[in-house]
């Protein structure tokens, strides 16, 4: 009944070509964004620590690979990589200039990482497909290799791990020990805010136009006049960049230290499946598809046990371990049954019906 | 100077003084190379019929080793548990077309790509749930496997060689001449190469996509049965093997992924590339480069032909 676009008339081009044109849908986003930051005093640590600083952190990831594989039509699978450098590159600005504050190095570690993207993603002029997700395999192994073998980077610490030391904003501990995951939240909340404003914006714009045109045939967009070299590698810079922040959100933010192994080719292909599940080529469907694949493992490791234990059937921590691998490999399939274009094809269908409702069209 | 030195002379010098020590990295390189190349044949196959780019196959491998392992354990004769291995990976074949393909038909290339890493998670799971996830030994004694290792003296050293590589090398080789027969002179064999020049004319002609579809994975499950013997035969059968699966990418995309010679050559390539190259060349950056040169040597073959070596010519038309 509330959901209706009657009555809203659009008198000039900019409010035709908004992001959101519906009112209700503005007034949902802001309650969706006011609820984020309300659940960091309503949550307990638990719910912040181990569910929602992590989705936030997958969410900001896919974004930046599905500005790379869902918008520009490049797949990549080392995205890991390309967070282990944002991750690296901010442990070693922070610790040699410790004055500046942490934020502006988060930011700035992205940039570091892009260039590594830039890099790698050359050969995407002449190779395309199947075969680009092979060569940027090459990203993947050769920089964790990187990251193992460079002391370095880890300032020839004897553990080689990253450690996140203590950091503060406006007095108020947002990094290392001391810090509750209350703090870290809202960091990591208005970060993620921030970059993906920033890239709805530019995947709105003609710099998103460019690359979507690359993506649908880039022969065709080459005559047009998009040069897809730069265009290719903005790409890649950008989506490096996503990620890149990431990573470094992940290690510091999150897991408040880690090893290489953290960006190993495993995470790419869960920021993958993220993307894939959540629908390429949007924005909103990065979110839905971190939510599903970070937080259906956790809800299937509480919801099994409870669902077995009234049959009497108990089961081990690894069968839980093995069912879980099985229900998740099972659900990626079905869901790309039911709905190829992801989660975010789901959302817009569900929109689309309340908007209509009760008539079918 | 020192590090030009370093790199362009020395390892030749060293090449040139210890032959035999070239010929044992070398030959270490072609056995590895047959079994990358016997798990890109997996891959190859798959693609060639269906377009599938099938990540799976990693995980076929070690699952076809792990059935074969876990039901010897249980006490099943060792041939009895080949056959029933066989028969598992044509199970998963059937089941494979009629869950994961047969509705994803016609869908982009990535969607099935992502239907065969769910496979892949589903493989994980349920093969660690019936058969354990700790590591196994390969049950070489029972099948007749050769072990044991043959000395020769040349070249002014020794030169050693297992006789479980020569074997693997062997079986690898007939395996592939088999299929290479199988494809250039069977009636279905027609009918695969039909399916894979174009799947609609095949269908015009009578052709049974679903049955072909079958018999690929089928074959695609005994290359991974052969591979997964001969890999876990000389390290072990474990969840880590699927590792190699990773390995066989480079293969790939060197032979262009249509191309069963492309798969054959490619594999050996990046073995003694790869051999040679962390045993000469690794030292000066502290080794460990096994783990990407491939990738690298691949990356830089695609630059001059983005298409692989044997790959089909790519022509891009509006």
């Amino acid at each position: 009944m509330l959901y209706r676009e009657a009555g809203q008339f659009k008198t000039n081009y900019v409010a035709d070509s908004a992001i959101f044109p519906l009112r209700q849908d503005r007034i949902g986003l802001g309650l969706i964004i006011i609820a984020a930051y309300a659940l960091a005093f309503l949550g307990n640590s638990f719910l912040l620590q181990a569910v929602m600083i992590p989705f936030l952190v997958f969410s900001l990831a896919s974004i930046g690979l599905n500005i790379l594989t869902g918008y520009t039509g490049l797949l990549s699978l080392g995205t890991g990589a390309f967070m282990g450098v944002g991750a690296y590159a901010c442990y070693k600005l922070m610790t040699a200039f410790p004055e500046v504050n942490v934020i502006v190095w988060i930011f700035v570690s992205g940039f570091f990482s892009a260039a590594i993207g830039a890099l790698f993603g050359l050969p995407s002029l002449r190779i395309k497909g199947f075969y680009l997700a092979v060569a940027t395999l090459a990203a993947q192994f050769f920089l964790q290799w990187c990251f193992i073998r460079i002391p370095w980077l880890v300032n020839y610490n004897v553990s080689g791990a990253l450690d996140a030391p203590l950091r503060t904003l406006f007095g108020t501990p947002i990094m290392g020990p001391n810090a509750t995951p209350q703090t870290r939240y809202l960091v990591v909340l208005t970060i993620v805010i921030l970059l993906t404003w920033l890239a709805s914006n530019l995947v709105h714009g003609r710099i998103g136009r460019m690359w979507i045109a690359i993506r649908d045939m880039d022969l065709a967009a080459e005559l047009m006049g998009i040069r897809p070299l730069q265009t290719k590698l903005l790409a890649f810079a950008v989506s490096s960049y996503y990620c890149g922040v990431a990573g470094a959100l992940l290690v510091f933010l999150w897991y408040g230290g880690a090893e290489y192994d953290v960006f190993n080719i495993n995470q790419s292909f869960f920021i993958l499946f993220m993307v894939i599940i959540g629908g390429l080529g949007s924005l909103i469907g990065s979110f839905f598809g971190a939510a599903l694949i970070f937080i259906l493992p956790i809800v299937l490791g509480i919801v099994l046990p409870a669902i077995m234990s009234p049959f009497g059937i108990s089961v081990g921590a690894d069968v839980i371990e093995h069912l879980r691998f099985m229900i998740v490999g099972a659900l990626i399939i079905f869901f790309l049954i039911v709905e190829p274009h992801g989660l975010a094809r789901l959302w817009q269908i569900g929109k689309q019906k309340l908007l209509v409702w009760p008539f079918p069209y | 100077m020192d590090i030009l030195y370093k790199i362009f002379i020395e390892p030749f010098v060293f090449m040139g003084e210890a032959p035999d020590l070239l010929i044992q990295t070398l030959w270490e390189g072609l056995v590895s190379g047959v079994l990358y190349a016997l798990i890109a044949l997996g891959f190859v196959l798959i693609f060639k019929a269906s377009g599938v780019f099938n990540f799976a196959q990693g995980i076929m491998v070690v699952f076809a080793a792990l059935t074969l392992v876990g039901l010897y354990e249980k006490g099943v004769p060792a041939f009895l548990a080949l056959i029933l291995a066989v028969l598992v990976m044509l199970v998963l074949a059937v089941v494979v077309e009629r869950v994961v393909l047969r509705p994803l038909v016609n869908q982009p290339d990535i969607i099935l790509f992502m239907a065969t890493f769910g496979l892949t998670y589903f493989l994980i799971g349920f093969g660690e749930l019936i058969f354990g996830g700790n590591p196994k030994e390969m049950i070489t004694d029972a099948l007749f496997l050769p072990q044991g290792t043959t000395e020769l003296d040349m070249l002014g050293g020794m030169v050693r060689f297992q006789h479980l590589d020569i074997a693997a090398a062997v079986i690898a080789s007939i395996m592939i001449g088999l299929l290479a027969v199988f494809f250039s002179k069977t009636r279905i064999g027609r009918a695969l190469r039909a399916v894979a020049d174009s799947h609609k004319a095949a269908l015009s002609v009578g052709i049974s996509l679903n049955q072909i579809w079958v018999i690929v994975w089928f074959a695609a499950g005994i290359v991974a049965l052969v591979a997964g013997i001969m890999w876990g035969a000389r390290s072990g059968v474990s969840f880590s093997l699927q590792i190699i699966a990773l390995k066989a990418l480079p293969v790939l995309i060197l032979g262009g992924f249509t191309s069963i010679p492309g798969a054959i050559i490619g594999g050996l390539i990046i073995g003694v590339g790869e051999k040679i190259g962390e045993f000469y060349w690794g030292p000066l950056v502290g080794g460990g480069v096994e783990t990407w040169l491939a990738y690298v040597i691949a990356l830089l073959f695609l630059l001059y032909r983005p298409q692989g070596l044997f790959g089909e010519k790519i022509i891009e038309r509006i």
